[in-house]
């Protein structure tokens, strides 16, 4: 059974190497597209604690600022 | 008309939908290739080489359904006069591009049991070389333009122009002779010339691409949004 399934018939390396080649990709730009985002929350979080109190507080008026501070509170 | 999709309003949901996109997807990838692997038939002619079919074609679709949309959005933003129309579109386009090159490679892969050649300057591989390098001047434009009116004056062009390519893609079968074997599922009909036990498998894996396209895109475009709010910060 688990060598009809790797030979498949003798189109075992065509097969084996689309599936291969299309879930290497998606995990490269998965982890690509993660990275960027997390680099992206890095760089607001950072910027926003360099703020003074009175800044703060204009920005934390934005829904959408308070919102990426809470995703980012793990980092 | 607009007001409700403004990025302010919809990143509560963007930013918290990816982790359930992800989870979904998982379970739809597992079913699918169990189904593409393991439970559907060989074909009587190609015998198990047609198993590459399961990731050739929902690529295929998934990128050329993404460039139409990159289009609809090009003009969407000229219209309305909205950016985050810019903002989704260039949010699409890095999963559209991988699937074009998944498209191409698989396809290239499939080619060589099943016509005895990796390439062939056929009119339907051709042109699905074309939609590519349209992806990759797309993006491109995206980095190499600062003037964020320009980059989308740009990033629309090219978007618009490379559209025309997508029906000439989908007809090259039918208006050339080509070695690329004519379409078997039409959907505005119910015939098709694939048997169900292909077909589910088929519709599962499409159904996977599509929400790992929709993953990519919501963590894009939550980057996106990040960055636009940096710049923000900068100005208070």
């Amino acid at each position: 059974m688990i060598n009809e399934i790797i030979s498949m018939n003798g189109y075992g390396s065509y097969v084996w190497s689309a599936f291969s080649f299309t879930l290497i990709s998606f995990t490269a730009l998965y982890f690509v597209t993660k990275l960027q985002l997390s680099k992206e929350q890095k760089r607001f979080v950072s910027k926003f604690g360099s703020l003074n109190a009175e800044k703060a507080i204009a920005a934390r008026s934005q829904n959408i600022n308070r919102e990426i501070l809470s995703n980012t509170s793990n980092i | 008309m607009f007001k409700f999709f403004e990025p302010n309003k919809i990143f509560a949901i963007t930013s918290k939908a990816p982790k359930y996109v992800l989870f979904l997807f998982i379970i739809v990838l597992t079913i699918g290739l169990n189904e593409a692997l393991i439970l559907s038939p060989e074909d009587y002619k190609q015998s198990d080489a047609v198993r590459i079919m399961y990731v050739h074609v929902p690529a295929a679709w998934i990128s050329l359904g993404i460039f139409s949309s990159l289009a609809l959005l090009s003009v969407g933003s000229f219209v309305f006069k909205n950016k985050n129309f810019a903002l989704i579109a260039k949010s699409l386009a890095p999963s559209g591009f991988i699937f074009n090159i998944i498209a191409l490679v698989t396809g290239s892969i499939w080619g060589k049991p099943t016509w005895g050649t990796w390439w062939a300057w056929d009119a339907r591989i051709t042109s699905m070389l074309i939609l590519a390098l349209f992806y990759g001047m797309y993006l491109l434009a995206w980095r190499i333009y600062d003037d964020k009116e320009q980059v989308i004056k740009v990033t629309s062009l090219i978007a618009i122009l490379g559209v025309v390519n997508v029906p000439i893609i989908k007809f090259s079968v039918d208006w050339w002779n080509t070695l690329h074997q004519p379409a078997s599922i039409n959907i505005l009909s119910t015939n098709t010339a694939i048997h169900s036990s292909m077909l589910v498998p088929l519709g599962i894996m499409t159904a996977a691409f599509a929400l790992f396209s929709l993953l990519i895109f919501l963590m894009k475009y939550n980057t996106e949004l990040i960055k636009v709010k940096n710049k923000g910060l900068d100005r208070l």
